[in-house]
């Protein structure tokens, strides 16, 4: 394929005279750059490689080029990824409108809407959050309760949004809100709205594991253009469901996601040394890190035989269907293992007598048991498996 | 890293499904029990195998055998674990024809794997000395006695060991009690003076044997492999020995599911079937998250050994079994719980995957002694 051997060549090239030094180390957790209106970069580099990035299209390689996207095919993207891999190149833009609200724009909106809104995500211009659950709809998702009433051009919105990621940060909402209220789920829309309406208060959320970036959102008669509704009048579940599925793509990620670290076993010794044998002097840690070392593995290479049979054509990837639930349960017993092995210096909140990386691990901990609760329940997961996979029967 | 099979491995599935299950299906087991079988085994299941070439499915075509790699042993042994069907193919091939293959000396490989392939010869090997698997803890003794070794000993658990015509002999010529160094693997024959074989009786009615050897006469030709050097043998041999009773594993894990889960949807209390109860729903969905973690490793593990990923096998090996045990036992035990009485009754079948699977957790080590291994490989 001659074709695509110059792709790469120019490629490299381009991205040899354009990735910037500094964005081919190690990503530091400040310097993720999401983009947004009010964006700032604490390494300027960052914001150069953003701005490079999107004006190629390349934060969004296979979006077509007229929404702003790289205009790829899937083997250009392959060589594009496999390029970026080899420089070791940070991504130059996170953004849940890259991974979620894209997609299904691509999929379900009108072509103005298109226009105007992929090339400001393309180029991280606009920094979108998510209005789903409220405090009465987590789980049961489809009993939200937000309302839009039609005024005329506009919609007016009331209600409240709950775990609206980084909200305080946002520019603009994609947000379920009802308009039928004699149905359930043949009652709800999307919606897209700035976050500057007035009307729209941002409160953030304190976990127990500290600060965290969920905010509750209320609307108090926001009003929003009627052309800001995407895809049919009350069959936005269509789109809910579908944007959840690219959601829970990525927070399955855990198992695989996690930076090289140092091996669990070698923070054990650290806290309860070890016996005349050089083993771990703690026989129930030591078979407990064991069992988690074979599990961990054994989801790595599910993820990988999936891949392989989906490529294959093999199956029906139902495998897939059990990543999100033993990815949470993985990192939710790693981090278990991890406090339990510090004693008591894992159970430290702040100030003297424990070292960074200690607190970091006692917050992780708090935070990861939210693994099994964010983008569907553990126990949603299992109701869905249990109907769609194994074919059991519903009451 | 092939983690699916190719068009020849579906093949072979395909067929050893068909023979075994039309052969040796679960009643065929139960005849077996039931009438105190001399054998022990499936006779005409065993014939027909060896028709197939499935004996000598991983030994060299020069030997007689079909050369097809280890992965085909395993999708065999996958198969016989979903009947419980019977057979010389762990203790004669998976063990003893391995061990032969990677330690047998020229004449050794040409005399004993050609009869091996065509089953006309069964072996095995006899290791355990007590109730807990630990191969080199040896103390049966072979001492130098004329031109060859006068062997002393107990050994238990011995696979087909009242079947077998020749056994495997794993015996102290040097070392401490524990030492890896100083253990000597022997071929010896049955019939040689000074041997007792009696017939143990296990819970999964599956044959095993306790021999004992009362200064035992072998030749110096009778030594496999180098002397003190047995356990550089047996350790690869029983990696793959744990990895195709892993198979096996999957394959009764894979049953005990699939007939649970059918029962789940026919079975009727309250007015409603009992697989609507989300108590029941949410553990059928904890199986098949181990059945897939499971699957996914066992192939891995298999495929490393055709792809000679030889120096992975330790660990892959014993992940792999540790893995299997876990689900088998989950699996087996909730296959029973979820049938409710019924599944308590000898007349149903499922209780005998239950047995089954205790014994082939204990096979070969079980997931306490691989999680030790595994601790101790990875340098804790």
């Amino acid at each position: 394929m001659p074709e695509l051997e110059q792709f790469r060549a120019d490629t490299r090239a381009w991205l040899e005279a354009n990735c910037p030094a500094s964005m081919r180390t190690p990503m530091v957790a400040d310097e993720t750059v999401w983009g947004g209106r009010n964006a700032s970069y604490k390494n300027p580099d960052s914001k150069l490689w953003l701005d490079r990035m999107g004006a190629k299209g390349w934060t969004a390689p296979m979006w077509p080029a007229q929404y702003g996207g790289g205009g790829l095919t899937m083997a250009e993207n392959a060589v594009l990824e496999s390029e970026l891999r080899r420089i070791k190149a940070r991504p130059a833009l996170s953004s849940f409108g890259l991974w979620m609200l894209g997609p299904v724009l691509l999929e379900f909106a009108n072509e103005e809407q298109k226009l105007e809104h992929l090339p400001k995500i393309v180029r991280g211009d606009i920094r979108w959050c998510q209005g789903y659950s409220e405090p009465g709809a987590g789980s049961d998702l489809a009993g939200l309760q937000t309302k839009a009433v039609r005024d005329g051009d506009e919609y007016v919105i009331n209600g409240q949004k709950v775990w609206t990621s980084y909200a305080n940060y946002c520019d603009w909402i994609f947000c379920l809100v009802r308009t039928d209220t004699s149905v359930k789920h043949n009652g709800i829309s999307f919606m897209l709205f700035d976050m500057k309406s007035p009307g729209v208060t941002v409160k953030p959320i304190q976990l127990i594991s500290g600060e965290s970036p969920f905010c509750e959102t209320f609307f108090d008669d926001v009003r929003v253009p009627a052309r800001n509704q995407v895809g049919e009048l009350n069959k936005g579940w269509t789109i809910a469901k579908r944007l959840l599925q690219h959601e829970r793509t990525n927070i399955g990620d855990f198992g695989t996601a996690q930076s090289p670290q140092t091996p669990m076993h070698e923070q054990a010794k650290k806290y309860l040394g070890e016996d005349a044998q050089g083993r771990l002097d703690d026989a129930a840690m030591r078979r407990e890190i064991a069992k988690y070392q074979v599990r961990q593995k054994a989801y790595g290479l599910t993820y990988a035989r999936v891949g392989q049979e989906l490529k294959a054509g093999l199956g029906d990837g139902a495998a897939s269907s059990i990543l999100k639930a033993v990815g949470a349960e993985l990192n939710k017993h790693r981090s278990e293992m991890l406090i339990d092995m510090m004693g008591t210096q894992g159970i430290g909140w702040e100030g003297e007598g424990f070292n960074d990386w200690e607190i970091m691990q006692t917050r992780g901990w708090l935070r990861s048991k939210a693994n099994s609760i964010e983008g569907g329940t553990t126990e949603i997961n299992k109701n869905v498996v249990a109907k769609n996979v194994l074919g059991l029967p519903t009451k | 890293m092939a983690l699916i099979l190719n068009e020849e491995q579906i093949l072979l599935k395909d067929s050893a499904k068909d023979l075994i299950s039309a052969a040796a299906p679960v009643t065929e087991f139960r005849a077996l029990r039931d009438s105190k079988d001399a054998l022990g085994y499936a006779k005409n299941l065993w014939t027909q195998m060896i028709d197939m070439g499935w004996a000598g499915i991983c030994i060299p075509e020069e030997f007689g055998g079909l050369d097809f790699g280890f992965h085909g042993l395993g999708i065999v042994l996958e198969e016989t674990g979903r009947t419980l069907a019977a057979s010389p193919l762990v203790a004669s091939i998976l063990v003893s024809a391995t061990a032969i293959t990677l330690g047998g000396n020229a004449a050794q490989k040409k005399q004993l794997l050609p009869k091996l392939a065509e089953g006309s010869l069964l072996m095995t090997l006899a290791l355990d000395e007590t109730s807990h698997f630990s191969p080199h803890r040896i103390e049966t003794r072979a001492e130098a006695s004329g031109d060859g070794f006068r062997i002393t000993g107990n050994k238990v658990f011995v696979l087909d060991g009242h079947i077998a015509d020749t056994f495997i002999v794993a015996a102290r010529t040097g070392g401490g009690h524990h030492d890896r160094q100083g253990i000597t693997l022997f071929l010896v024959d049955r019939a040689t003076p000074g041997i007792t074989v009696t017939r143990t009786r296990m819970v999964d009615s599956r044959n095993a044997a306790k021999i004992s050897f009362a200064d035992v006469q072998v030749s110096a030709s009778a030594v496999l492999g180098e002397l003190n050097k047995g356990a550089d043998i047996l350790d690869p041999v029983l990696d793959r020995a744990a990895l195709g009773l892993a198979a096996e594993m999957l394959g009764a894990s894979l049953e005990i599911f699939e007939r649970t889960l059918a029962y789940l949807k026919e079975r009727t209390q309250f007015d409603t079937k009992i697989g609507s109860f989300q108590a029941l729903q949410h553990r059928a969905v904890d199986m098949y998250c181990n059945l897939e973690l499971s699957k996914s490793i066992l192939i891995d593990a298999l495929s490393a050994l055709d792809e000679g990923r030889d120096a992975e096998l330790p660990v892959l090996a014993s992940s792999a079994k540790a893995q299997l045990c876990e689900t088998l036992h989950q699996i087996s035990s909730e296959g029973v719980q979820m049938h409710g009485g019924i599944g308590m009754t000898d007349e149903h079948e499922i209780g005998f995957f239950l047995k089954r699977a205790r014994v082939a957790e204990k096979t070969f080590g079980d997931a306490g002694y691989h999680y030790d291994r595994l601790a101790t490989l990875n340098g804790y």
